[in-house]
């Protein structure tokens, strides 16, 4: 057994240390250093956002899409199991029948969402919906920044979650 | 009085006015910066050249904000407070001399607004009046939290007044006079020092009970975000709120330029400044005094600005004391030392006159 290290908070304090002004000198030449670091050489932890942006990793969840084809087809097939899976209860789908001429590439899909719905607000960016995809419709992207200005604008419906996303290289 | 003494008079309150209240957009300014700075932040740069129009546009905001008034407090005193709030630290401010004298047309101007010879005592007295705008905001405005912020201020504030005062008086002793511009001219004498080399003591008490007296950090318990909101000023908003925070700097400006006539000299020159002043007024052929007058304003200028630099300094590296902490301080530590303090002073100052 080694001799455990304990600090005695309840101590008397010398007298020296009970004068205080030794130690406000200290604390106060402290930030005076820092004053001048800020100062002069205009060191600092903050970044400046709207210019400067910070570096989210690769793998960071934030606004959701639907992927589209070369026909700008939504590949989602209303399969139910995003909406299922989901724990935040937050994705609502209306199914329908796919008409043929919409199938231009790729394998033949059967049903498509007549809507599709989610309440950005219930969303919990746990990303189990984009797992549970077996077509890889449902994605969520690297943007951060959906301030709405009305609550209404933040259900994301069908016709916002098809827009083209930008900036999606590295994310599988 | 005559016409040049008028004139003199209204310059004299323009030229106070315009420094005192002139500089309070600076210091928020800087007090946001420092701060930004001490903490390794950025701070206000976005409005004008590194932010300096940032108090500018909060004031215009606090114009366009509604004048709001809460349904149960009594008005008159609810819109007295902040008035007297700003009121008190200027009325003080009229005593302090901010330079010996100039010459205009063959006749003397003392650079003094009231030239008043027991300006110490009108100082203590306005600076005692500085509770009541506290007192009335927190009792009028009907609010449990600034109840308790005028609760805190007022014992605070008059706890600390004691020690102020014993430290003032101390110097009083040594100075035999309450006339602030025969102190000055005393500290600048051959034979005299500054205050705060014959007291150090003295300086170091009455600089601690400045804190307390303009609610500054760590002394700022009236407003103890933590703990009661804002304090005594909770339910004030738009430009009252304005009015508080002015007199906030205006006090603190009031306390510095106090602290700088009593204990370091005043407006005596800062060393340097003596041949500057020859200089000055040789090259350009101005007369001396004159010269030597701004000069004089200057160095009380500067003294005041550093003082006011501490007060942001200490702000940023000390917390907030407790209560009990606060009256141990006050009553305990600071009230004893000033008393034992004047019984150095009374020694002090009959052994010099013995010596002569």
């Amino acid at each position: 057994m080694g001799k455990i290290n304990t600090v005695n908070v309840s101590k008397k304090y010398t007298f020296k240390e009970s004068l205080y002004l030794v130690a406000i000198i200290q604390g106060m030449m402290i930030t005076l250093k820092r004053f001048f670091e800020g100062f002069v050489l205009h060191k600092k932890f903050t970044i400046m956002y709207p210019e400067e942006r910070r570096d989210y990793s690769q793998r960071f969840r934030g606004e959701h899409f639907i992927s589209i084809d070369n026909n700008k087809t939504e590949n989602c097939t209303a399969c139910f199991l995003c909406e299922t899976v989901c724990p935040a209860e937050c994705i609502h789908i209306v199914a329908d029948e796919r008409e043929d001429d919409q199938n231009l590439y790729g394998v033949k899909k059967e049903k498509k969402p007549l809507s599709f719905d989610i309440d950005a607000l219930r969303c919990c960016f746990c990303g189990m919906c984009e797992e549970a995809c077996p077509k890889d419709a449902i994605k969520l992207s690297r943007n951060y920044e959906m301030s709405v200005l009305k609550r209404d604008d933040a259900i994301y419906d069908l016709d916002h979650l098809k827009r083209e996303v930008k900036g999606l290289k590295g994310r599988g | 009085m005559d016409q040049i003494m008028w004139i003199a008079l209204f310059l004299k309150i323009a030229v106070v006015l315009a420094c005192c209240m002139g500089s309070v957009p600076f210091l928020v300014w800087f007090e946001r910066r420092g701060s930004a700075w001490i903490q390794g932040r950025v701070g206000p740069n976005r409005v004008g050249p590194f932010g300096l129009l940032q108090s500018l546009a909060d004031v215009l905001k606090f114009f366009f904000k509604e004048d709001f008034a809460p349904k149960n407090a009594s008005r008159i005193y609810y819109y007295l407070a902040p008035m007297i709030a700003l009121i008190a630290p200027l009325g003080a401010l009229t005593m302090i001399p901010f330079g010996s004298y100039v010459e205009v047309a063959g006749q003397v101007i003392n650079l003094q607004i009231a030239e008043v010879n027991a300006g110490v005592l009108f100082i203590l007295a306005f600076a005692g009046l500085e509770v009541y705008p506290i007192i009335l905001a927190g009792w009028a405005s009907n609010n449990k939290y600034s109840v308790f912020g005028a609760l805190r201020g007022s014992s605070q504030i008059v706890s600390y007044e004691i020690s102020m005062g014993l430290a003032l008086v101390s110097m009083l002793l040594a100075y035999g006079t309450l006339d602030l511009h025969s102190m000055v001219e005393w500290q600048s004498s051959a034979a005299g020092m500054w205050g705060c080399v014959m007291n150090p003591i003295g300086a170091l008490i009455f600089w601690i009970c400045t804190f307390a007296e303009t609610n500054r950090l760590p002394f700022d318990l009236p407003e103890g975000e933590a703990e009661i909101v804002a304090g005594f000023h909770v339910e004030y908003g738009s430009m009252k709120f304005a009015l508080f925070f002015l007199a906030e700097y205006v006090a603190m400006i009031m306390a510095s330029a106090l602290l700088a006539t009593v204990f370091f000299g005043g407006y005596s020159l800062l060393p340097g400044f003596s041949h500057l002043v020859g200089w000055v007024s040789s090259a350009q052929g101005w007369p001396l005094q004159n010269v030597k007058a701004f000069f004089e304003f200057a160095s009380l200028f500067l003294k005041v600005a550093f003082f006011m630099f501490v007060f942001v300094w200490v702000r940023w590296t000390l917390p907030r004391f407790r209560f009990d902490q606060l009256m141990d301080l006050g009553w305990k530590i600071l009230f004893p030392l000033a008393m034992l303090n004047l019984g150095y002073m009374v020694a002090l100052v009959t052994y010099l006159a013995r010596s002569h």
